[in-house]
């Protein structure tokens, strides 16, 4: 086996272990990711092995974090930021927003500003509020940024050794349901495959699931149930929302005929909305139905009592499969 | 230590003595002071001309803060590091940025795309202090690069109101980050005065965040240029950030869309305009012999040349192909960016074969 068994917070430490070892100008930032390793323990161990210069436990202040990154990355550093949960990167949009993303535009490619903004998202831990949210489509709407969320060990190894490598600010959405699943894991830099692309992950000839990070799971899961009733569901993992690789999802379409999106960030205004305008434009006369969308309601995230009712599971998933393949 | 701050040089003209921050300036180097306060002067009034003439969309004129503005920068060397915010034209002038490059960002050709490390003057901020958070950064870089440059920050009293100034004033002590803060008070946030603003003297939060802080006459460039000098000092001996609040006042308009007189007494301004800076200036000159009828003579004419060089220029510029629209958006090739420029192709061709 070329590979090794490892969780998907292992196979993120041993990126960052990577990227902290081949570039000494690489820095991690964050809050209670030195001698605590993160919440997550996604960092554990490399405040010890690389020092408090190269991986900085930061004061308590998101917009001062990434602020203060921005002016790393001016002084020739590739800082990687840790936001510790979904719902904390608001004190730090501003700064996203008017600052990381268009200062490669306004200066006409003069500065560079190699962020990487790692973010644990999505629900289904049973969390506090603020502590479950969704926020890709805020991100992705804005252009400057790179926005990508890997659903495998695999893919979060590989997938942040591009967000390390790329000059453009990434938004890195770690789905954080899946931290502790395994998965095999061939660090070896000839495994390299290169800036992330849609993949599919499930052959089928009936209809396309796209989903993307925790939802890949849960679409594989359906694909399964599915089935057992004779129905053959092609499985798509986006892996990119910004760009989108809206092609391998068109020439998906253009075999089956029909597209179900699903993700855990409200439906309204969200990724899928994006996808389903695009393939309808470019696949009109393949479509046998129209494109489904599945995901969280346009309300707060609930209280975790509730959250089953509210994250999109598999009866969501089959439910809009049904009404796809009856139309 | 409210009031008017430290202080070397009175509105008479005349010179005060302090203990720490004593300055021995040739009459080369005090004439050069005048010479950079006149032509910021000139250069910020053309801006205002070029405005009103419709050459500009907006202007936001540094008139009343040349000597917080030129004895600051002066106090720079080479190798250290300026993060502006939008209004620091002066200081540009005094790195030796052109003056043509500012303007662009006013006249609507571009965002302001000079090239920062050039000058070692970064890129203006339009959002209120975010760039003190950048300074920080690039200052926490020095320091790990083992270098001895400095950065100084500048921003206004109306951005002491962001958090990020807070947190900048913040990371900074707690990384000892070789960073001096300079604030011009000029007592406007557009129509806020201080008292909109904060309950304390502004210097005076430092001392919360633990740095020290202080206030300086911001309308005496001799005092403006020896404390920048002591702060640039203690950054580069590892003593970490400084915040010098420049006590000044803000002579003109917000910016040209603005009316103060819908806020603001007239008799304040006229209280300030006895604070001169460049009048103060010229006093000692002339009363020490260091500066003649000749001297003010050349260096407004050198002034006025100036304002014809920027004029020229500005009206010189042209729009820029609508293509780079899709430039740089990214600095790798992002497929949403090069299909909608290919999009964005095709319609205009259509328009193209019409013509």
């Amino acid at each position: 086996m070329a590979g090794e068994q490892m969780t998907l917070v292992a196979a993120l430490n041993a990126s960052l272990r990577t990227a902290l070892v081949e570039d000494p100008k690489t820095l991690l930032m964050g809050e209670d990711i030195g001698r605590l390793g993160g919440v997550f323990r996604v960092t554990d161990g490399l405040q010890k092995d690389f020092g408090e210069h190269r991986v900085m436990d930061t004061p308590l202040a998101e917009s001062g974090i990434v602020g203060t990154a921005i002016g790393l990355a001016l002084s020739g550093y590739r800082p990687v930021v840790e936001i510790q949960f979904d719902g904390f990167v608001f004190p730090a949009y501003d700064q996203i927003v008017t600052q990381l993303a268009k200062m490669h535009a306004r200066s006409r490619g003069r500065v560079r500003l190699p962020v990487v903004i790692r973010i644990p998202y999505g629900g289904g831990i049973g969390a506090v509020e603020h502590h479950s949210e969704s926020p890709e489509a805020l991100f992705a709407h804005v252009a400057g940024l790179r926005v990508m969320s890997p659903a495998t060990p695999s893919d979060a190894y590989w997938m942040l050794q591009e967000a390390v490598r790329s000059d453009d600010p990434v938004i890195f959405l770690e789905p954080k349901r899946r931290y502790y699943e395994k998965g095999e894991v061939d660090t070896r830099p000839a495994a390299r495959p290169g800036p992330p692309t849609a993949r599919v992950v499930r052959e089928g000839t009936d209809l396309t699931l796209v989903a993307y990070g925790p939802m890949v799971a849960t679409c594989l899961n359906a694909a399964a149930v599915a089935a057992e009733e004779g129905r053959d569901l092609e499985v798509v993992d986006l892996r990119s929302i910004s760009p989108i690789d809206f092609d391998t999802v068109a020439r998906s379409v253009r075999r089956t005929g029909r597209l179900v999106v699903a993700h855990e960030a409200p439906v309204f205004f969200g990724a899928g909305a994006e996808i389903a305008a695009r393939i309808t434009e470019r696949c009109f006369y393949h479509l046998e139905a129209p494109v489904l969308r599945v995901g969280g309601y346009h309300t707060p995230y609930p209280p975790s009592r509730l959250e089953d009712e509210y994250l999109p599971g598999l009866d969501r998933v089959l439910d809009a499969v049904d009404r796809a393949l009856a139309a | 230590m409210t009031g008017d701050g430290i202080r070397l040089l009175a509105p008479d003209g005349t010179r005060v003595a302090h203990p720490e921050h004593a300055i021995d300036l040739s009459p080369e180097e005090l004439r050069s002071l005048y010479r950079d306060m006149a032509m910021a002067r000139r250069f910020d009034a053309e801006g205002v001309t070029l405005q009103r003439q419709g050459e500009l969309g907006l202007w936001p004129s540094l008139l009343g803060q040349e000597a917080a503005q030129v004895g600051s920068v002066r106090a720079l060397r080479e190798d250290d590091h300026v993060f502006p915010s939008y209004r620091e034209h002066a200081v540009a002038l005094g790195r030796g940025m052109d003056p043509l490059g500012l303007l662009r960002l006013f006249r609507g050709v571009d965002h302001g795309d000079w090239d920062p490390e050039e000058h070692r003057f970064h890129l203006y901020t339009l959002v209120i202090g975010s760039q003190t958070l950048h300074a920080t950064g690039y200052a926490l870089g020095l320091a790990k690069d083992g270098s001895e440059s400095a950065v100084v920050a500048y921003f206004g009293d109306g951005a002491t109101a962001q958090g990020d100034v807070s947190e900048a004033f913040n990371f900074a002590a707690v990384y000892g980050a070789p960073v001096v803060f300079f604030c011009q008070n000029n007592q406007w946030a557009i129509s806020e005065s201080n008292e909109k603003q904060t309950r304390v003297p502004l210097h005076q939060r430092a001392q919360g965040f633990g740095f020290p802080g202080v206030r300086v006459d911001g309308n005496d460039v001799l005092a403006c240029l020896a404390v920048t000098r002591w702060a640039l000092e203690r950054a580069r001996r590892g003593e970490g950030p400084t915040l010098i609040e420049a006590f000044t006042y803000r002579m003109g308009a917000h910016t040209t869309s603005d009316d103060p007189s819908r806020y603001r007494d007239a008799a304040e301004v006229e209280s300030w305009r006895a604070k001169d800076p460049l009048l103060r200036l010229e006093r000692l000159l002339r009363a020490e012999g260091a500066a003649d009828d000749a001297f003010f003579a050349e260096t407004e004419a050198a002034g006025e040349a100036l304002a014809a060089r920027v004029r020229e220029g500005v009206r010189a510029m042209t729009t820029p192909d609508d293509r780079n629209l899709f430039d740089h958006v990214y600095a790798e090739p992002h497929a949403l960016v090069d299909e909608e420029r290919a999009a964005f192709d095709v319609y205009r061709a259509a328009f193209a074969q019409e013509g």
